[in-house]
């Protein structure tokens, strides 16, 4: 069975601790991963920019807003890493989604740090995911 | 140990929030802050064992105002307080309260904290010290630490800023959208400023102020998250502190930009300063944050510094001229306009300015340069010898010294 695991906390915090907390925490995590992937459970791992570097895309309107995705009545229900050269990329990709699958909207946020999955390119190097 | 680290870290996010909402309450700074530090001192004991609040700053806004409330009770009537278990429950009293002060309200109160801190009354030297002692909470060994001055000097900037701040007048009613528009305007530029304060210091220990004014243009882009000179100004500052860790050689010299070794560039912020940017520039509303995220952009696209697109910004300060003319602006073009169009052009473009920029480092240092290039040594020697006259560090002077030096080598 696959899950995601989704990472929440206070990106005021995340994004402004002490470097040496953040070294801490970040070499914590790197002895799990590497555990988990020498046990075959670690797929592919992210971690994303702040919501300041998002924007969002209200499907039905075709409306391209700034800033996250802030509606609580719509829940997450999935999400897609594209390769595209910048936001007009992604867009473009947005809105082929939106026509096939419209209602509710897209977040578009940049990827801080993108670790490919481990079991399909094993490699001796560990790379840190929030 | 991460979780008392969490704690601290989001007192230290929430502080201009609460602060600033404990401002429009209490219309006095000192109360305020007071408020805000008895605040912190019972989230440090609640918060460890009761797990933390949702929304840290409403629950700060809520402990501040009530306990700074009770101590007025207190010390008139001497009745007693009711105990940090009650306080800490606030699970009812926080939805409304944060209903409140979501959206429009914390956006005002935030931008009127830092308005009252870059207040036209108040000399730039006061300016930064009380925003970084009211905003971002730092203390006053802090403060002296990143002016290199005494805690002495430290301690009466920002009394006597506070002093002015009392004196003047404080518009707390909210304001209106051109109002604001202004507010944000003098804010960014004082964000700015302070970014400049730790770029251009030598000091490594001052860079924390680089730090902090990436925090509040992070924090005004939650305020104001469509405007586009607001994501440019993050952009830039993050562009321009990603090249941190190649600027100074371990002697503590500076290193040109083009000197440097741009593997030690944070791929991490220049990503991020990107982004921003893109986000920005889709608005078609430039301004003079956005032209220069955009230069600064330009080069850090640059895998080398040979392959820097310098036609390109040469265009983007000539927008720049437009929107804002300076003489150190063109003075800047002209860097650019030497590398694509030869050092004659430059010479030509920067002859004017010399009247407005005699007493300016940079121009003699860049006036040398294109002379030299143009195999002018002996007018080169007159311009390097003046700009070590007027050099304001001694890693200036030492830059102009190793051109001196060449030309030296040149020559014989």
């Amino acid at each position: 069975m696959l899950y995601a695991i989704l990472c929440y906390h206070d990106e005021q915090y995340a994004w402004s601790r002490p470097k040496e907390e953040e070294a801490a925490v970040m070499g914590g995590l790197a002895k799990v991963q590497e555990a988990l992937i020498r046990e075959g459970k670690l797929g592919p791992t992210l971690r994303l920019m702040p919501t300041t570097a998002a924007t969002t895309l209200c499907k039905s309107k075709d409306l391209v807003l700034d800033g996250p995705f802030a509606e609580t009545k719509e829940q997450l229900l999935g999400l897609y890493v594209v390769d595209v050269d910048n936001l007009e990329g992604a867009l473009e990709v947005a809105r082929r989604l939106a026509k096939a699958n419209p209602g509710g909207s897209y977040e578009l946020r940049p990827i801080a740090k993108f670790n490919p999955d481990p079991r399909e390119a094993p490699t001796r190097e560990v790379s840190v995911a929030e | 140990m991460s979780d008392l680290g969490w704690i601290d870290g989001a007192i230290t996010g929430a502080r201009p929030q609460a602060l600033a909402a404990l401002l429009r309450y209490f219309r006095d700074l000192d109360t305020a802050e007071e408020a805000f530090q008895e605040a912190a001192l019972r989230a440090l004991g609640s918060w460890p064992r009761n797990g933390p609040p949702r929304d840290p700053a409403a629950w700060l806004i809520l402990v501040g105002r009530n306990a700074a409330l009770d101590g007025v009770r207190k010390t008139s009537r001497q009745v007693e307080l009711p105990p940090d278990e009650i306080l800490s429950d606030l699970d009812d009293a926080e939805a409304p309260l944060i209903e409140r002060l979501d959206g429009a309200h914390y956006r005002d109160d935030v931008l009127r904290l830092l308005f009252i801190c870059c207040h036209p009354d108040l000399p730039a030297t006061q300016q930064i010290p009380l925003a970084l002692r009211i905003v971002s909470g730092l203390t006053i060994p802090q403060i002296a630490k990143a002016f290199l001055i005494g805690e002495d000097a430290a301690e009466q900037r920002i009394t006597r800023a506070k002093a002015r701040i009392a004196r003047a007048d404080v518009p707390f009613e909210a304001p209106g959208p051109i109002e604001r528009a202004e507010r944000l305007g003098v804010v960014m530029a004082m964000v700015y400023l302070i970014f400049n304060e730790g770029y251009s210091a030598g000091a490594a220990e001052r860079n924390a102020l680089c730090d902090e004014a990436i925090r509040y243009a992070r924090l005004l882009l939650r305020l104001f998250p469509a405007e586009p000179e607001a994501m440019g100004l993050a952009a830039l500052m993050l562009l321009q502190h990603a090249r941190l860790p190649a600027r100074f050689d371990p002697s503590g010299e500076l290193i040109l930009l083009e000197d440097q070794d741009r593997a030690l560039w944070d791929d991490r912020l220049t990503a991020e300063g990107l982004a921003l940017l893109e986000k920005a520039m889709r608005h078609n509303r430039p301004g003079p944050y956005q032209v220069q995220a955009a230069i600064a952009a330009t080069h850090a696209r640059a895998a080398r510094a040979e392959d820097t697109d310098w036609a390109g910004i040469d265009t983007l300060y000539a927008a720049l001229e437009r929107m804002q003319p300076s003489p150190v602006i063109t003075l800047n073009r002209a860097v650019a306009t030497a590398k694509h169009r030869g050092p004659q052009a430059a010479l030509e473009m920067i002859a004017p300015l010399e009247n407005r920029l005699s007493g300016y480092f940079y121009y003699f240092g860049v006036r040398g340069g294109l002379l030299r290039q143009l195999g002018r040594a002996a007018e080169a020697r007159v311009a390097f010898d003046r700009a070590i006259a007027l050099a304001g560090t001694p890693a200036e002077a030492a830059h102009i010294r190793l051109h001196l030096d060449a030309l030296g080598k040149e020559g014989a």
